[in-house]
């Protein structure tokens, strides 16, 4: 990398920061505080130097990425190659048309989208590329906080680093990237150290440390940032937005930075993958292994106040632990991997970013922070209702269906014990024999038979009052009465259960025995044809009849149909 | 003793594990004291004692999970640091996160962790290793699970072959009988007379007297010290247990049982 270049395009975006605080506290036209308006003037002008500088930022990650899948093998890591495809698209173009002052005073909605879609706008490239960035970050890092149980951890290490962000504005009296990062890092880290200093020498538990140790460093930093408000230099410079986040605010410095962090975060990952999950997961076996845990530990918090800090601009300092935490708990619900949960984790994170990016500047630049976080919310969300494992939605319906095959199952067998009852002959059961049989309604057998119908196990007949089951109908009625008496039988036999404790057992087990289980249970119990209160157990033959029910006992064809 | 020698290299002389004068303490209250040890290979030792007595403390002292207020410890002849790979360890199973996203295959596969050193990754070799260890304790067709939809036997079946994985000298284990069916129980012991017999040492924290007295060679008891250390038919009397036990009376009458039942 040229980094006479690089240089070049950090000086060039350090002038621009200045020019646009200045534009700021010259001119406060609310309707002029978006992208474009921050974006106009300065950044322009030195467009090319810029694009240049920042094309390489995202080449600096796809390094480790590109190394990966020789590693790890397992992890494939395609997505990530495309996503820096995407970034470095968003920086390739050089059209430099960023909106004059006057066109952007009254934009509609379309317009804004249009603008945002398009990525005509340097501001938007910036805010859409850091928000990726701080996603990929946070998600990743979120995803170890939450299997390590230490989502407490994040939200007083976010809280901790707001005195820094004022102390390093205060150090250079501007917006400096690497003043605040420095600033913000060392006040994260020493809240984390005054974390373990109060747990190691008090009988106080973590969680009331942390509790105590966020609010103290918040208020030293809110107090700070309302002072540095005072100064005539701060005036208006931007460190409020530290509060509640602006995507807007974010500089091509800040970019920059954002994409080194991210790529020594997925570089740290991909490299000690192995290290970060063993300790994890078994901490007292990974040291008794050899694993340096508590240096890990520490590398593993010093990573998450770096994803925190270049987070803070976009999401600010109240919101960040969300992103943090909200992305890989969404994850966490939709996989039970811990590398499918990292990738998951991240691309909610980017997706979240980006959704509070969009929203923030369709609403002239609202606070990004909510917006991000109610993205990733969303996600979660959906991860909760609609997860395919663990989704409550998909477990109701689930629930849902099983009920109704219970049911079906159910109707079916009486229709057999009906038809068992007058020594299987005759024609098809009337509904009023299956309401009485089932102590229901005629109008309620009609809905049974009806739902039976929809799933072809059974027909209507004669105005509606002659029931015929088909042949996978009689099927499954024979399967489901003789796992239930096989049932019966092997509780007796087997168990030594009374005859008359065992059927509201057989109710139950009937519905979910499996074929595999049913045949062992038929070797076990010498392929016995009679249940302990003296019926037929259905058997091979019977099941076989209804392939070919007019061929078969005579007696059968009466009852089954063909739909 | 006709057992292979597991390292050649190294002196006979050197046992698998030697104590000395070791003491730990939690916030100034000594939970271990001047406890010396000396292990010969090829055993399996039984460590039981009530409850505070410092059974697993002892354990994770040795491995250096926690600070020694004085002592030393020799893992063959050595500091453990230099026989890392020689060690193996199956912590408690409530020791972990049984929710975590990992499968049966990755916890086995940690197992191999310590033989790999930093960075480098499982490569075929350690899969196969595994899944042999897998294997052995008939968790094969669970490998690709989820560990939190197993019962509590076959967690410790997978902590069983995590440690197998590790292919040591020396094992330590924290109560790999704690919560399982008797057929897991069985097939436990089972195995470690197989290692055993391999001339593998194994230190086993047990916390029930009656199977006790079958399950191990020697016996150690312990409360804060070492009470006795022994064959186990040399260790298993009523005064040693009832020594190491105190005056608590639920325990002395299983004590006494225990001690009935072997005459």
């Amino acid at each position: 990398m040229d980094t006479k270049e690089h240089e070049c395009g950090r000086a060039e975006a350090r002038r621009c920061i200045r020019g646009h605080s200045y534009y700021y506290s010259e001119k406060l036209a609310p309707s002029a505080q978006n992208f474009g308006a921050r974006a106009s003037g300065p950044l322009c002008a030195s467009d090319k130097a810029k694009w240049h500088g920042l094309g390489t930022a995202p080449g600096a990650i796809s390094g480790p990425e590109a190394r990966a899948p020789l590693k790890g093998g397992s992890a494939a890591l395609g997505p990530f190659v495309v996503v820096l495809l995407v970034l470095l698209a968003l920086f390739l173009p050089c059209s430099a048309e960023a909106a004059k002052i006057g066109e952007i005073t009254d934009t509609t909605i379309r317009e804004q989208v249009l603008r945002f879609l398009t990525f005509r706008d340097p501001a938007v490239r910036y805010a859409v590329a850091g928000s990726v960035l701080l996603g990929i970050s946070c998600g990743l890092l979120g995803s170890f906080l939450v299997v390590r149980k230490m989502a407490l951890v994040g939200d007083a290490l976010s809280h901790a680093v707001l005195p820094g962000v004022a102390l390093g504005f205060l150090w250079k009296i501007t917006k400096d990237p690497v003043a605040i990062f420095i600033g913000a890092t060392l006040a994260g880290l020493l809240g984390t150290i005054v974390v373990s200093l109060i747990q190691q020498t008090t009988r106080l538990k973590e969680d009331t440390a942390l509790g105590m140790v966020l609010a103290a460093f918040f208020a030293v930093g809110i107090c700070l940032v309302t002072m540095l408000q005072r100064l005539p230099t701060g005036n208006k410079s931007g460190i409020d937005k530290f509060l509640f986040g602006q995507a807007a605010a974010i500089s091509a410095a800040d970019v920059w930075l954002m994409a080194v962090i991210t790529a020594l975060t997925i570089a740290a990952i991909v490299v000690f993958y192995k290290e970060f999950l063993v300790t994890s997961f078994d901490a007292g076996f990974a040291r008794s292994a050899g694993f340096p845990t508590r240096l890990i530990h520490y590398g593993l918090m010093l990573l998450l106040a770096f994803a925190v800090v270049i987070a803070l601009q976009a999401v600010g300092v109240v919101l960040v632990s969300a992103m943090l935490i909200t992305p890989a708990a969404a994850a966490y619900l939709l996989t039970d991997r811990m590398s499918r949960m990292l990738w998951l984790a991240a691309i909610f994170g980017m997706f979240a970013g980006v959704v509070g990016s969009f929203f923030s500047f369709l609403g002239n630049n609202l606070p990004t922070g909510p917006f991000m976080v109610l993205g990733a919310t969303t996600v979660f969300g959906f991860a909760f209702l609609f997860g395919p494992r663990h989704g409550v939605v998909v477990r109701w319906w689930r629930h849902r269906s099983r009920a109704r095959r219970v049911q079906r199952e159910n109707t079916l067998k009486s229709i057999y014990h009906v038809l068992e009852d007058r020594a299987f002959k005759g024609e098809g059961v009337s509904l009023r024999e299956l309401a009485e049989r089932r102590r229901e309604t005629v109008e309620e057998a009609r809905a049974q038979v009806n739902e039976l119908h929809r799933h072809g196990l059974a027909t209507l007949h004669e105005e509606g009052n002659s029931i015929f089951v088909t042949p996978p109908g009689w099927q499954l009625a024979c399967g489901i009465v003789r796992n239930h008496r096989l049932w019966e039988l092997y509780l007796t036999r087997a168990a030594q259960i009374a005859p008359d404790h065992v059927h509201e057992d057989a109710e139950k087990i009937e519905h979910v025995l499996g074929d595999e289980v049913v045949r062992e249970l038929e070797k076990r119990l010498d392929y016995a044809t009679t249940d302990p209160h003296g019926r037929a157990i259905p058997g091979i033959a019977d099941l076989r009849a209804a392939a070919e029910p007019a061929r078969g006992p005579g007696s059968l064809a009466g009852f089954i149909r063909k739909p | 003793m006709n057992l292979p020698p597991a390292s050649p290299d190294l002196p006979a002389a050197s046992p698998p594990l030697e104590i000395h004068d070791l003491t730990v303490s939690y916030q100034k209250k000594p939970v271990l004291w001047g406890i010396d040890l000396a292990v010969p290979r090829g055993k399996l030792v039984g460590i039981v004692g009530p409850n505070g007595a410092g059974k697993s403390t002892l354990i994770k002292a040795v491995m250096g999970l926690l600070p020694l207020n004085s002592g030393w410890v020799k893992i063959f002849g050595e500091p453990y640091k230099k026989n890392l790979t020689r060690v193996g360890y199956v912590p408690q199973r409530e020791s972990v996160d049984w929710d975590f996203p990992v499968s049966v295959m990755d916890v086995v596969l940690m197992g191999r962790y310590g033989h790999l050193g930093l960075i480098k990754r499982p490569g075929r070799r350690d899969r196969d290793i595994a899944r042999d260890c897998l294997d052995k304790v008939k968790m094969l067709p669970y490998a690709n699970r989820q560990i939190a939809n197993l019962s509590g036997g076959q967690q410790q079946r997978v902590f069983l072959a995590r440690a197998l994985a590790q292919e040591s000298d020396l094992y330590f284990m924290d109560e790999p009988f704690s919560g399982v069916d008797a057929a897991t129980e069985s097939a436990i012991i089972a195995l470690l007379n197989e290692l055993k017999d391999k001339g593998k040492t194994l230190l086993v924290v047990h916390h029930d007297l009656p199977t006790a007295r079958n399950y191990f060679d020697m016996l150690l008891l312990l409360n804060m010290r070492v009470v006795a250390f022994g064959p186990t038919e040399e260790v298993f009397t009523y005064d040693l247990l009832q020594k190491t036990y105190g005056g608590r009376l639920t325990i002395l009458s299983e004590v006494a049982e225990a001690v009935r039942l072997k005459s």
